[in-house]
C-alpha cells in the first residue's frame, strides 16, 4: 500500500516535470507516453513478454533443480563440498558477458543459452540458501533423531528438508528477482526477440515511450515471479504461527 | 585413555548386542565412567544403577555431565572408560524438540515413522493416547499452537511410542512456569502408574526428584561423580509440601552443599 502510494507520487512529479519542460520528452518519456506506447506497442511488446518470461522461468527451473542437487550432496558428502563449494561461490563471479559469446556459439540465438545465463545467474542464491538451511538444523532435534536410530536418508527428509524449507525459499525469492536481469543480459549478448532485445532495439531508434514500456513490463514480469515464490511460500511453510 | 583390562563399549557394539540378542541387563548400569570433551573432564568414575521398572532422578549442579549421562545410557556418545550396558533407551531431549512441521499426532508417532510404519499407521498407533494424555482434540495442532505444558506432553507420548524399556528424560519440566510444572509432575507419575518403564529422570530440581523418583541420585560439580544416593521409601501419590518430601529434598540439597 506504501509501496502504491509512494509509486504514484513519483508518478506525478515525473509526468509534471516533463510537462513543464523540465526534461525533453526524447530523453524521458512522460508516464502518459510509456502508457500510451504499453498499448499501442501491444503486439510487439506482448510476444516479446513471453519470450523474456519463459527465459526467466525455464533458467530458474533448471537453476533450482541443480542447485538443489549440489546442495544435497555437498550436504550429504563432504568430499563434494569441498570440491564444489569454491565453485559455486566462484560462479558468481563469472561476468555474464565473457560467458555469452561462447554459450551463444556453441548454442545458437535461441531459447538454450538465455536458458543457461539465467540459471547461472540464479544458481548462486538458490544453492547457497539451501545448503545452509540444511546444515542450521536445531542440535535438540538432530540429537532426537539419531536417540530413534533415523537413517541418514530419513533424517533428510523428516528433519533437515523441512527445516531447510524457509531459507530455500529466501534463496528462491532472490532467484526470482535476479532471474529477469539475467534474461535481459543474455538477450543483449545476441538474441532476435524478448523484451531485452527490444529496448535495445528501442533505444537505437530514439524510441523511448516504447523501450520505457518494455522497462515497465521487465518490472511487472520481476514482481510477479517474486510473487509467485512468496505465495509458494506462506502456502508451503503453514507452521510457523502468525 | 581406557584403563588396562577395561571394556569399552561402542555405538556399534552396542545396536548389535541390543539387535541380536536379548540385552545383557533389563535396566541400566554404568561402572567406572569416564567422559571428557577435549580438555573438559565431564564425568569422572561415576557408577549408577537402574533396575528394570525402577525410576532414577539425577541431580546435580549445571554442567556436572547430567545430558552426557544420558547420551551415554542412548548409545548417543561412548564413553572413554568405564562400561556402560543398558536395555534399548529413548532420549527426551532438553526443550520438547518437537518438529514445528509435524502436527502433534505425527510428533507423537515419529519413533513408529522411523521404524517404518506408514503414516496412517503411525498415527492409528499415536491416536488412542491423546485422551489419557490430557490431549484430546489437539491431534492435529501443530507444536507452535500447543502450550507449554502440552508440547511435553506431545514430547513425552513420542517418547513412550519409541517402545523402548529404558526412558532418559532431560530436565523435561525444566522450561515450564512453576505452577505448570507441578501440574505436570503430577501428570507424569500417574502416565507411569499406567505405563510402567524404566525411566532415568535428570532434573536440578531436588524437589522434583523425590516426587517422582525411587531414587534420588545426587551428582557433584564437574566432573561428575556419585555423592550420594538416596531412597525414596515414600507412598504414592506423593505430594510437594508433604514434610517426609520436604525433609528428604532438604537432605538432599544438603548433600549437594547448599544449605536449606
Amino acid at each position: 500500500m506504501y509501496a502504491l502510494g509512494l509509486v504514484v507520487i513519483l508518478l506525478g512529479g515525473w509526468e509534471a516535470a516533463v510537462r513543464g519542460g523540465l526534461v525533453d520528452p526524447l530523453i524521458l518519456p512522460a508516464p502518459t507516453s510509456v502508457a500510451a506506447a504499453l498499448y499501442d506497442d501491444r503486439t510487439v511488446l506482448g510476444p516479446d513478454l513471453l519470450t523474456t518470461a519463459a527465459e526467466a522461468v525455464l533458467g530458474l527451473l533448471a537453476a533450482t533443480v541443480a542447485g538443489a542437487a549440489i546442495a544435497i550432496v555437498m550436504h550429504l558428502w563432504e568430499p563434494a563440498r569441498r570440491a564444489l563449494y569454491p565453485l559455486v561461490v566462484g560462479s558468481q563471479a563469472l561476468p555474464i558477458v565473457v560467458l555469452a559469446a561462447p554459450l551463444i556459439l556453441l548454442l545458437g540465438f535461441g531459447l538454450a543459452p538465455k536458458v543457461v545465463i539465467v540459471a547461472l545467474v540464479c544458481f548462486f542464491p538458490v544453492t547457497v540458501n539451501l545448503y545452509d538451511g540444511l546444515r542450521a538444523v536445531d542440535p535438540e532435534q538432530r540429537k532426537l533423531l539419531r536417540s530413534l536410530h533415523a537413517s541418514r536418508t530419513q533424517t533428510l527428509v523428516l528433519l533437515e528438508a523441512p527445516a531447510a524449507l524457509p531459507q530455500a525459499f529466501t534463496g528462491l525469492r532472490v532467484a526470482a528477482a535476479v532471474s529477469v536481469i539475467g534474461a535481459v543480459f543474455a538477450e543483449w549478448s545476441g538474441s532476435e526477440n524478448g523484451l531485452g532485445h527490444l529496448v535495445l532495439v528501442s533505444l537505437g531508434q530514439l524510441e523511448s515511450a516504447r523501450t520505457f514500456a518494455a522497462t515497465v513490463l521487465l518490472f511487472a514480469l520481476a514482481v510477479a515471479l517474486y510473487g509467485v515464490f512468496a505465495l509458494a511460500e506462506r502456502r508451503l511453510i503453514s507452521w510457523k504461527a502468525p | 585413555m581406557p584403563a588396562e583390562g577395561v571394556i569399552v563399549t561402542t555405538v556399534a557394539d552396542f545396536h548389535r548386542a541390543a539387535a541380536a540378542e536379548p540385552p545383557a541387563v533389563a535396566g541400566v548400569r554404568l561402572d567406572g565412567v569416564v567422559k571428557a570433551f577435549g580438555d573438559l573432564p565431564v564425568l569422572d568414575g561415576l557408577s549408577l544403577r537402574v533396575e528394570r521398572g525402577e525410576t532414577v532422578a539425577v541431580v546435580g549442579p549445571s554442567g556436572c555431565g547430567k545430558s552426557t549421562l544420558l547420551d551415554l545410557i542412548c548409545g548417543l556418545a561412548t564413553p572413554d572408560a568405564g562400561t556402560v550396558a543398558a536395555a534399548p533407551a529413548t532420549l527426551m531431549p532438553q526443550r520438547d524438540a518437537l518438529l514445528p512441521w509435524l502436527s502433534a499426532e505425527d510428533n507423537a508417532a515419529l519413533a513408529l515413522r522411523i521404524g517404518g510404519a506408514s503414516r496412517a499407521e503411525a498415527r492409528a498407533a499415536a491416536r488412542p493416547y491423546f485422551a489419557p494424555f490430557g490431549l484430546a482434540g489437539f491431534e492435529r495442532a501443530r507444536p507452535a499452537q500447543l502450550s507449554g505444558g502440552m508440547r511435553q506432553r506431545v514430547a513425552f507420548l513420542r517418547t513412550l511410542l519409541a517402545g523402548t524399556a529404558v526412558l532418559c528424560l532431560d530436565e523435561p519440566f525444566g522450561a515450564l512456569d512453576a505452577l505448570t510444572r507441578v501440574q505436570m509432575q503430577k501428570w507424569l507419575a500417574e502416565a507411569l502408574r499406567r505405563e510402567p518403564r524404566t525411566v532415568v529422570l535428570v532434573t536440578h530440581d531436588v524437589e522434583e526428584a523425590v516426587v517422582l523418583a525411587d531414587r534420588v541420585v545426587l551428582l557433584s560439580p564437574r566432573p561428575g561423580r556419585v555423592v550420594e544416593t538416596i531412597d525414596v521409601d515414600l507412598p504414592r501419590p506423593r505430594r510437594r509440601g508433604d514434610h517426609a518430601v520436604a525433609d528428604l529434598a532438604a537432605r538432599a540439597l544438603r548433600a549437594l552443599g547448599v544449605d536449606a
